[in-house]
Formats: C-alpha cells, structure tokens, sequence
C-alpha cells in the first residue's frame, strides 16, 4: 500500500462508517477539486454508487465553468443531485466583514436544505492543511442547530470511533478528506483520472488554487497549465492554497466566525 | 540529499501546560521552510493588536479563545518536512482539563515527542501524557528540554531534568530515542546547532529536527493474523458485498473463513473493487475492501472475519486499562455502551480493579475512577464479544465506552486470569443426534425416592466445598440417596489428566465436569460437585447443559478466612509466587449472581452448614409422599 492509498482506504472507511451509521445523509459537492474528490471515493467506497444525495448550494455568483461540468458529470455518474439557492446578502449578518458575509449565504442555503430534508449527516471535503480552524476539526463534527460549530466543546474522537449521536435538529459533518494535504489530492487526481474544472488550470499566467464565488476569488500568477505541472509548483510553493481567498484575509477571526455559523 | 522516504510519521508533541509546545512548533515550522508567504507577517500583525511580543504558538493556536487565553484548548495537526521525510506533527493542549483532547490527538500518532521546561521539570501532566502515550501503545518517545536559555544553558539544570524523563520513561519500558536541550523562544538546537557564545557547545547530539527526521512509522500488522471487522453489507445490485477494513494479516480470494461470534465458515468467492483494471486476488492490512462469499449465509456488521487457525478471542467477560473522560466516576456496576472496531455492545463494570496514580505509578483500590484517571477495569458483557488481547493485536484488543452517545472512555483488552470460551462455546462434532431414552426422567425418579440433580457447590479454595461435599454424600446416602461426589481431584488424575491450570484448562476441566454430572443426574442420581469453579461464564455454561437438574450452592468465606485455614499450603505458596494464577491471589474469583443457595462457612461451623444443605436437598429433591427405602436409615 502507497501514500495514496492510505489516504484512499482511511476516506472509503469513514464514508461507509458515516453511512452505516447517520441517515439521511447527503455529500456536499462544489464541483471543486476536494469535492469531485469525494464523489470519486464515494464511488470507490460503495462499488461504483453513491447512495445518498448529492447537494450543490447555488449562490448564483458562481464561476460559469461550473455548472457545466457540474452537469455532466451528474449525469455520467447517475447522481441523486440536489440544488439549493442562497437567500441575498442583505439578510446576512451585517457585522461580518465584506467577503465572509458573502460566504454567509452558502452556510445559510445549506441550513434550508438540511431543515428541508433533515439530514443527520453532511459529507464535506475539507482538508485540515488549508486553514488553521480546519486543522482543528474533528472527522465527525457535531453542528448545533443552527449549523453552528462549537469548537471549544468538540467530543473525544479516536481509533476511528465516532461520536455518531445527534440531538434533534442537529447534524453531524463528516470530514472523510481531513488528512489529505493539497498536493495528496493532485497526485490522486492525476493517478485516478478524475475530472476538474478547467479553471485549476493556468492560462495567460495565471491560475485559481482554490475555488469560491467569482466575486471574491481572485487567482494566484502560475504557469501551471497540466497536472503534472500543478503538482510539481505545490511542491515548491510557498504561497498559500487559500491565498485568492478574499474571506480568509479580510480580519483573523473571519473564517472562525463563518464556521461557527455553519460554514464548511 | 538523502533520499526522501514516501511515508509519513505521525508525531505528537505532549506534555505539562505552558512548558512551550505550540511554541516549539511553530519555530520548527518556520525553520524547516514550512510556513506559507505571510503567516509570519499575520501572526506578527494579531500580536500587535495585542500589544504583545511575537507569539510563535499563534502559528498553531488558531482559535480565538486559545489565542485569547494564550493556551491550545484542542489538538491541532500541520505538516512539516526534515531531510529524510514528511512529518506530521500534531499539537496537544496541555491542561488538565482537555485530557479528551491530548487523547484525540494522541491516538493515532507513530511518535511522540515530550516537551519538559527545565526550569520546571517534569510536572503532573508531563508523566500524565508519558503514560497516556505509553497506554495508546506509542513506544517510540523523543523528549525536548525546552527553554534552556531561562537556565543559562545550564548542563547540570539539563542533566538533572534528562535524568527524570529517563526515569519516567523507564517505568513504562520505554527508551527515550533522543534528549535534546532546546530553546524554542531563540531557535537554538532546533533546526540550528548550539546557542549564542557557544553556550551550549557541551551538548554533542542531534538537533531536534533531526531527532526527528530518525522517526520511524509504526509497523502495518501485516503478519498478525487476519482480522476483518464488517462494516455493512451492501446489495447495490446482484451481488451481497460484505464490506471492512482489514486491521491484521492478508486475505486471498478462495480462503476459508470464519466469522466471530456466530462461529460460521464460508469460502471467500471474490475481492470486489470499483474501477481495478484486473480481478483482485489479494488483500492485506490497511485495506478498505468487499468481499463475497461462496454460501448466503446471514452475517452482520460487528462480526469480524478470521482463518479458521488463529480465530479471535470469544469472551463474555476480559479485563481492560482505561483512560476515563466521563464526566461523572465510573464504578463497579455502572452500565456502557461499548465498541470493539465495528461492534457495538451493552457492557456492565463487574469490577474497578485498581486506581493508577499516574504521577507516581502507584495503584491502590478504593473502587471509583474519576474523570481523566486511568484503572485496571473488568467488563462484562451481556453477549459473546470477538477481542484479542492488545499484546497479541492492538487494532483489535481495544475497546471504547460511550454513555449515551458520547465517547467517555477507551481501554486496552488483556485476558489475563479469564478464558478464551470459544471452545466450549463450539460443538465440534454436528453429525449427531440426543436419542429419547424410553425411561423417563420421572420413573427413575419415583423408583430412587428423590430428584435426580446436580448441587454445584462453588468457593474459593479453604471454603470448605470439599468437606461438606464429602459429609453430605455420606448424610444423603444413609438417607437412601443415590449420590456421587465428584471432586477436582480424583477428576483430574483421570477424566482431565490432560489438562493444566492456565484459564483455558480451568475452563474446559469444569465444561467435562459439567458434561459427565449432567449424565450421572439423568441417570437419576443426585450428584455433588466440588470445584472452586471461579468463572461465572463457566457455570453458567454448566446450568445451560442441564438447567431443571442445576442447583448452584454458593460455599462462601472471605480470601481471609481461606488463607488462614489455607488446609493444603497452597496459599502460602501462591504468596510466594510458586503458584501462577491461583484463585483469588493472582486469578480471580467470580461470586454467583443469583445462586440457588448460599452456605455461610465463614459465621457457621461445620454441622451447621451441613444443615442447612440437607434442609434444602430435603425442601427441594425429596418425594415425601413416598420415601419407600425409609427403613435403611434405621440400620
């Protein structure tokens, strides 16, 4: 057994453990690099099925690249793909800084969809090396009612045994890609085939590392143009995965705050 | 360059709050070229809105509460690279209370590295994490003597401490791989050589990263033997995909398997995998897989799967060493919920064993564990559980308990003084049939003038068991009672000559025990037992063999009292250690839940006991009405 498929076996272990054990469940897909990651290894995990719903929270500001590709591969692969919408930003919580408030409205549409469908269980592609309020994530992260992360509580998580109870109206997230890092995920793209937004890729020198709404994402300078490029400049670089990020940069507790109200 | 090893080694840095680990991390993290262009800058940026000095832990403490308070609250994981290979390095909080937090991060780490303030020395959350660490089965262990530039770089304050970490450590069986004397606040022995002035120049070993670039990971269990937990079946479409992570050994397509606890065997048909370019024919530990096999048979998430040799461990009872995070104590007959890899179960506390002091190893045994305490606890359960010992399979010797839903405690299995019950849980033979016998129970019965029936009589050793035995049986057989005395002596020169005393024999000496009384009770006799009999599993296997005939007569008296009457001198030797797991010195003895009787010989003499047994043989076996052979009594 490689790298890749230690990370590959501990995420398919965590998928069938999430979904053996909290029902209704869905997965969480942007049609970013993580998240097509995840439908991938879900696919692995249950032999070629994914057998819960697969969510896409539209804030309507999105890349346009997105939704095609969001489309098709719905289709190729045969998944139950579930849309919700964002309410405006205006009903957001006006205390927020600029971009985390526009960040808002994804935690906000995803709250209608899971009071809607009363998942216990959503799926997330979050990985602890992008942020450091992520790298303190537990792999079952119990969310408050309202979505909200109580990072000062979080429950005793090991040998792989998961708190898996969920008080009513409260949900679980599931975090089956915490321990990869940016380049695992390259490397297991690059390996696995998988298809991505043709965004990752640089043109005219420059390229996106990450991918948020189009109005606070901004690419970083790249001549990375192929996978094998991409993989080679993660290995060198000292720019931050998440540095075209608006929302992570505007005040130190940004991100804190958006996650402790139900962001990814 | 040396060459770069592709696998990645887990370290957690641990020990006593405040003593500098976050800081320490974020230095190697900056000095290993392991940060990204400005978190220096950010970090620099929030200390001044802080009006503080530079804060190298803010790199790891990202939390606002933790910068705050200027502690970690939780465990944190970034990654770092040394010569040889990628590291992750897991932050821990060192507070008391966030015990559940250290553990979290703690668990799955190859390595740990031990972070002690010179200034300081080791303190009560420095030998805490140690044995933690220990406990989690971490063996290898590097300590950092941090803020060596508050001794003036002192050799003798780095000496003195070195010395007690070594100590600490060698309590556990554990060799620290390096000490190194550091400074994270300057830098010096942490990716760089020496202090400012050579202040240092008295230490000639590695720095700390490259302490670390010497780390190894953790062994996969490769040649353990395979043990397979399911997770779920799935039927997705035609097929019924038995799915789970192997956690030991290998499995190929076409081995026969058995599955724990149901004890049923099936032929491995295929290994299934989405997306492989040629069939699978093979898999080994680590690996997520699915299997089918070869018979339909019902199967279950829990059950874990094994070759037929080197079967797991069935025990409805073993012993654990656990840490405690629940809020309230916990304490002999509370009630859990507990998991074993896949399989969840209800759990009773039989006993709290001992209490470990961890600052000073002691133990003592005063009943209750207290939150973020460690003990020596016996679980029972009230279904067979699959388990190996930890020493023999740590992925499979663990188990974890919850109250409720919450996860408030976790422990390592040992089986030591209890019996693998598989065997007697197994009919080996299945090509027969009970023949109905044409004269009944009944017949027998009124031609004898009493019940047929087994007294087991249970004790620990200087009870008594086989005094009384021996009086009643000449009692009831001047009463006209057809009665037998059998005794753990004279079974053993014949029927058990085989068998030793280990667990395993005990256990199956009493299941032949049981066997051959239940015969002698159908044949219509009254038959006494008298083996100390320590396990309750066993017992209770006995009155499954025969349970209208089972009459289980506690003969109770203190470990006390037996010592002093000690008639054969075998107390006295077990104290000495001649004697490897003797009753109630270094095996254990499980008194009867609900026996039919209770015989007090440790408040009443001889004739007394004796009377109360031949009142309840009188009360409960004799047919009064008939009494045909009254007559012998007057002889």
């Amino acid at each position: 057994m490689d790298h890749l498929d230690a990370l590959e076996s501990q995420s398919v272990y965590v998928l069938r453990e999430a979904f053996s054990r909290l029902k209704p469940i869905a997965l969480l897909w942007s049609s970013g690099k993580d998240s097509t990651v995840l439908v991938w290894l879900s696919r692995k995990a249950f032999f070629g099925h994914v057998p819960f719903p697969v969510l896409h929270i539209d804030t309507g500001t999105q890349f346009p690249e997105t939704r095609p590709f969001r489309d098709r591969y719905a289709k190729e692969w045969g998944l139950d793909l579930i849309v919700g919408d964002c309410p405006p930003v205006e009903e957001m919580d006006p205390t927020l800084p600029p971009a985390a408030r526009l960040a808002a409205r994804k935690s906000a549409g995803l709250r209608r969809l899971i009071e809607r469908h009363g998942f216990v269980g959503v799926v997330a592609g979050i990985r602890r090396d992008e942020q450091p309020t992520r790298a303190k994530e537990r792999v079952f992260s119990p969310r408050g009612a309202r979505g909200g992360w109580d990072s000062r509580d979080q429950p005793p998580e090991f040998w792989d045994q998961f708190k898996t109870g969920v008080a009513p109206g409260a949900h679980l997230r599931v975090h089956p890609l915490l321990h990869w890092g940016e380049v695992d995920v390259w490397r297991y793209i690059r390996r696995e085939g998988i298809p991505v937004v043709e965004l990752y890729f640089a043109r005219a020198g420059r390229r996106y590392r990450s991918l948020g709404d189009s109005d606070a994402t901004t690419p970083i300078a790249s001549t990375a143009a192929s996978l094998d490029e991409i993989i080679t400049e993660l290995e060198t670089t000292r720019v931050a995965e998440r540095a075209g990020r608006a929302m992570d940069h505007e005040a130190e507790d940004a991100v804190e705050r958006l996650r402790g109200g139900g962001y990814m | 360059m040396a060459e770069h090893d592709p696998q990645t080694v887990k370290v957690v840095v641990v020990g006593h709050a405040q003593h500098g680990k976050s800081t320490l991390i974020g230095r190697m993290l900056a000095e290993t070229g392991g940060l990204a262009e400005g978190r220096i800058e950010a970090v620099r940026a929030m200390c001044g809105r802080r009006g503080m000095p530079f804060e190298w832990a803010f790199l790891l403490d990202a939390l606002q509460a933790e910068r705050e308070q200027g502690l970690s609250i939780d465990t944190t994981q970034t990654r770092l690279c040394t010569e040889r290979r990628a590291l992750v390095i897991i932050d821990t909080p060192g507070h008391r209370e966030f015990v559940r937090n250290m553990i979290t991060g703690a668990a799955p780490a190859d390595a740990a590295l031990l972070v002690v303030d010179v200034t300081e020395g080791m303190q009560e959350q420095t030998r805490r994490h140690a044995y933690l660490v220990h406990l989690l089965g971490i063996r290898q262990v590097a300590v950092a003597v941090n803020k060596m530039d508050l001794a003036d770089f002192s050799f003798t304050a780095f000496a003195d401490v070195a010395a007690d970490a070594r100590a600490c450590l060698a309590e556990l069986g554990i060799l620290p791989t390096h000490i190194v004397p550091l400074s994270a606040q300057t830098g010096d022995n942490v990716a760089r050589r020496g202090a400012a002035g050579g202040a240092m120049d008295w230490y000639e070993g590695m720095t700390l990263v490259q302490a670390l670039d010497q780390l190894a990971p953790a062994p996969r269990p490769t040649d353990l033997p395979l043990r397979l937990p399911i997770q779920d079946i799935y039927k997705f479409d035609q097929r019924r995909i038995i799915a789970g992570r192997i956690e030991s050994g290998r499995l190929r397509v076409g081995d026969t398997v058995l599955l724990s606890p149901s004890n049923k065997t099936a032929r491995v048909s295929s290994i299934e995998a989405w997306g492989a370019a040629q069939p699978v024919l093979a898999a080994a530990t680590g690996q997520s897989i699915g299997i089918t096999l070869d018979e339909q048979i019902f199967v279950e998430r829990g059950e874990v799967i094994s070759h037929l040799e080197a079967a797991p461990v069935l025990s409805t009872v073993f012993r654990a060493r656990l840490f405690w995070l629940g809020r309230r104590p916990l304490a002999a007959g509370d009630r859990y919920k507990a998991r074993l890899n896949t399989a969840e179960l209800q759990l009773q506390v039989q006993e709290v064993e001992t209490v470990i002091d961890v600052a000073d190893l002691s133990a003592r045994s005063d009943g209750v564990v207290e939150r973020n305490g460690v003990a020596e606890v016996v679980l029972r359960a009230r279904s067979t559980v699959v388990l190996d010992p930890f020493t023999a399979n740590p992925a499979t010797g663990r188990v974890v308990l919850l109250d409720d839903d919450d996860i408030v405690g976790g422990g390592i299995i040992n089986m030591r003084g209890y019996p693998d019950q598989r065997h007697a849980l197994t009919v080996k033979s299945t090509n027969i049939t009970s023949v109905d016998h044409r004269v009944g129970q009944e017949s027998r019965s009124l031609v004898n003038g009493h019940k047929s029936g087994i007294l087991w009589l249970t004790g620990l050793s200087g009870a008594g068991k086989t005094t009384l035995a021996l009086e009643l049986e000449q009692r009831l057989f001047r009463k006209g009672y057809q009665v037998f005395v059998l005794d753990g002596d004279n079974i053993r020169h014949g029927l058990s000559a085989d068998l030793g005393f280990s667990p395993d024999d005990r256990a199956e000496n009493i299941r032949r025990v049981g066997e051959v009384a239940a015969l002698f009770a159908r044949a219509g006799m009254l038959v006494i037992t008298a083996f100390i009999s320590p396990y309750r599993s066993d017992r209770d296997r006995v009155r499954a063999i025969a349970p209208d005939l089972f009459h289980e007569i506690y003969v109770r008296a203190d470990l006390a009292t037996c010592e002093a009457r000690d008639p054969k001198g075998l107390y006295k030797k077990a104290r000495r250690g001649e004697i490897p797991d003797f009753t109630g010195i270094s095996a254990p003895y499980e008194p009867p839940g609900s026996p039919e009787l209770v015989v007090d010989t440790g408040s009443q003499d001889v004739a007394q006991s004796l009377a109360v047994l031949l009142d309840y043989v009188e009360t409960n076996l004799a047919i009064k009405a008939k009494a045909p052979r009254a007559g012998r009594e007057r002889r």
